[in-house]
């Protein structure tokens, strides 16, 4: 059985804007191997956030194959693909995208409607979930009651919470000053290091990339190196 | 937390305009169950059961008097105990309030309305006093009228030899009803007919719009009804014979087509519906482009999505709709009441049936649209606020 977690063959990936056709990734392929924490960069347009949504199963490529778990993705219909998101991708997103009608809890608790356990169940594993990001005393504040930082943990925590294996963060510190922004990283070390969470990390920031254990560089839709942080 | 309550918080995001919205589904709602009580109602067919009166107009319309001459074939008739007749005046009190005035023969008015309650000695200066009138408790407390006042009544309708429409009548009784239901009924004055026909200008000596006939078995209201319509068949005076309630019915018919007029007025209301609650969901789900996608992102099918919104949409249309007929039914059962049954404005299990097959109907077409925008929302793009 294959160590990698994220196996990216040959991938194309071309957006239609109107008439015109942009091709944002030639032929990519990558590896990254199970419990590792990688950071993407590159300059704007280079194709990061393209490459980390086909990754995490939220496009689908032109051509070439993408393999996250074992599992082939790229040939699934919009319905397995949402159900294989369920259950084997946790998101974190540079603006948080909490649901502001809903407490931290009943954000947390959010994905895991979409499984069959019990409220009591569920509403243990969303109690642990905001424990490991230290914000259970937070439990019933509503996103706009939250810090940024605070926010982040939530949005964190949601990821967490039915215990995927793989997570994907877009800028997830983009939005925070430095000292939360090395909070965040921080707790995303310690998914990765204690808790064996394989991470991908799109980011802008130097700084943030130093807490991966390894960095991609991508240019005008190609990988330029991969360097040991 | 539950998908249920999910919905509900999202649909309470916007606290005032959900309530403003939901306030003008209740108003529809409660209009739409009064309308088509209203509606039921007129389009009821005839209803003989437990009839003890019957009222006899002319075929084409009671505004064509019938001659008073018809009383004695008209009692005649097996079963029919007791004749009065009753000619509507136009009353108008003041300025211009309108009053239910009718001219009737005293003492057949009595006979065949015993639920009327009036002492013998007011009855009998009514029926001798030439230019008598009797007035409803509830008209008299309304108006403060005492007996003894002369009371000066206009008829929009009726001008005296004299060519004035101003008349003047000597107030020589108050009636009650005999329960709460006939105090209910006593919004109404009776002049003495003797007196209206010998005065008025009109030139309709000896006749009146409608006789009232008491009857002797109220089991054979349907048979009488036939038998009277029958006698008078082909003759120059034909005549329709139908309950109190009909012929209710039939005065306010006057109006016009009143199954048009509520079909109207509904179409009016639920097409404004359809756009304060389209307009609604519409801007709903346009403001939560991104967490529409978020839903998808954490795994939530195309389909859920859609029934998120569909959902939102049925439930805003249900609460509303519900608290609406709710309100209408007992808003009607205050109007029966109110009227002393003569309205039986009441919600019965069609309507309730129609309203909710309305609340289905409307939460469809309301929130389709936004529904399946939501549905085909691809997720990077939403995300990428294109």
């Amino acid at each position: 059985m294959s160590d990698s977690m994220v196996q990216v063959r040959n991938v194309t990936k071309v957006y239609e804007r109107g008439k015109q056709k942009v091709e944002v990734l030639h032929g990519l392929t990558l590896d990254i191997p199970k419990g590792d924490f990688v950071a993407l960069m590159g300059p704007s347009g280079s194709g990061k956030t393209t490459l980390l949504n086909l990754i995490g199963g939220l496009d689908q490529p032109t051509a070439g194959e993408i393999l996250v778990g074992g599992s082939r993705i790229d040939q699934l219909s919009s319905g397995a693909l949402a159900k294989w998101r369920a259950h084997n991708v946790g998101f974190v997103f540079q603006f948080y995208n909490l649901m502001p009608v809903l407490s931290a809890e009943g954000n947390v608790e959010l994905p895991l409607l979409l499984t069959k356990l019990s409220a009591a169940q569920r509403k243990k594993n969303v109690a642990v979930a905001l424990e490991v990001v230290g914000l259970a005393d937070r439990a019933k504040h509503k996103p706009k009651e939250l810090s940024g930082g605070q926010e982040q943990r939530v949005a964190i925590a949601r990821a967490l919470v039915s215990d995927p294996q793989l997570l994907v963060c877009d800028e997830p510190t983009g939005d925070l000053d430095r000292k939360t922004a090395d909070e965040i990283l921080g707790l995303l070390q310690v998914l990765n290091r204690e808790h064996g969470k394989t991470i991908v990390m799109v980011t802008h920031d130097p700084k943030a990339a130093e807490f991966a254990q390894h960095t991609l560089h991508l240019e005008k839709g190609q990988l330029l190196e991969q360097a040991a942080a | 937390m539950t998908k249920t309550g999910f919905v509900v918080a999202n649909l309470f995001r916007k606290r005032t305009r959900t309530i403003l919205t939901l306030l003008s589904v209740i108003m529809a709602f409660l209009l739409f169950g009064l309308l088509q009580s209203v509606n039921h109602i007129f389009n009821a067919g005839a209803d003989f059961v437990g009839a003890t009166r019957l009222m006899t107009q002319a075929r084409v319309s009671f505004t064509q008097p019938l001659p008073i001459s018809m009383v004695p074939k008209l009692e005649s008739i097996p079963g029919v105990a007791r004749v009065a007749f009753s000619q509507w005046f136009g009353g108008v009190w003041q300025e211009n309030t309108p009053l239910f005035v009718f001219a009737i023969d005293p003492l057949r008015y009595r006979d065949v309305y015993p639920e009327y309650i009036m002492p013998d000695a007011q009855w009998q200066a009514f029926a001798s006093t030439r230019t008598s009138m009797i007035a409803g408790k509830m008209v008299a407390d309304q108006y403060g009228w005492k007996i003894g006042q002369k009371i000066p009544i206009s008829s929009n309708i009726y001008p005296q030899k004299n060519g004035s429409k101003a008349w003047a009548f000597d107030l020589v009784g108050i009636f009650d009803g005999k329960d709460e239901s006939w105090h209910k009924q006593t919004n109404v004055v009776f002049i003495n007919r003797d007196y209206f026909d010998e005065a008025n200008g009109f030139g309709m000596k000896g006749r009146t719009n409608f006789f009232i006939l008491k009857l002797a078995d109220s089991n054979h209201a349907e048979a009488i009804s036939k038998a009277i319509d029958t006698t008078f068949e082909n003759s120059p005076d034909e005549t329709k014979t139908q309950t109190e309630k009909d012929f209710n019915l039939g005065f306010v018919k006057q109006i016009g087509d009143i199954g048009l007029i509520v079909r109207w007025i509904l179409f009016a209301v639920f097409f404004t519906l359809l756009l304060v609650v389209g307009n609604t969901m519409a801007q709903s789900v346009r403001e939560r482009i991104p967490e529409l996608a978020v839903l998808k992102t954490l795994g939530f099918s195309d389909g859920s999505v859609l029934g998120f919104v569909l959902a939102e949409s049925l439930a805003l249309c249900l609460f509303g709709g519900l608290i609406g007929l709710s309100l209408a039914t007992m808003g009607g059962a205050m109007v029966a009441k109110g009227t002393g049954g003569q309205f039986q404005l009441q919600l019965d299990s069609s309507v309730w049936m129609i309203g909710v097959a309305a609340i289905v109907i409307m939460s469809l077409a309301v929130g389709l649209l936004p529904a399946l925008r939501a549905r085909r929302l691809k997720i990077v793009d939403a995300l990428a606020g294109r």
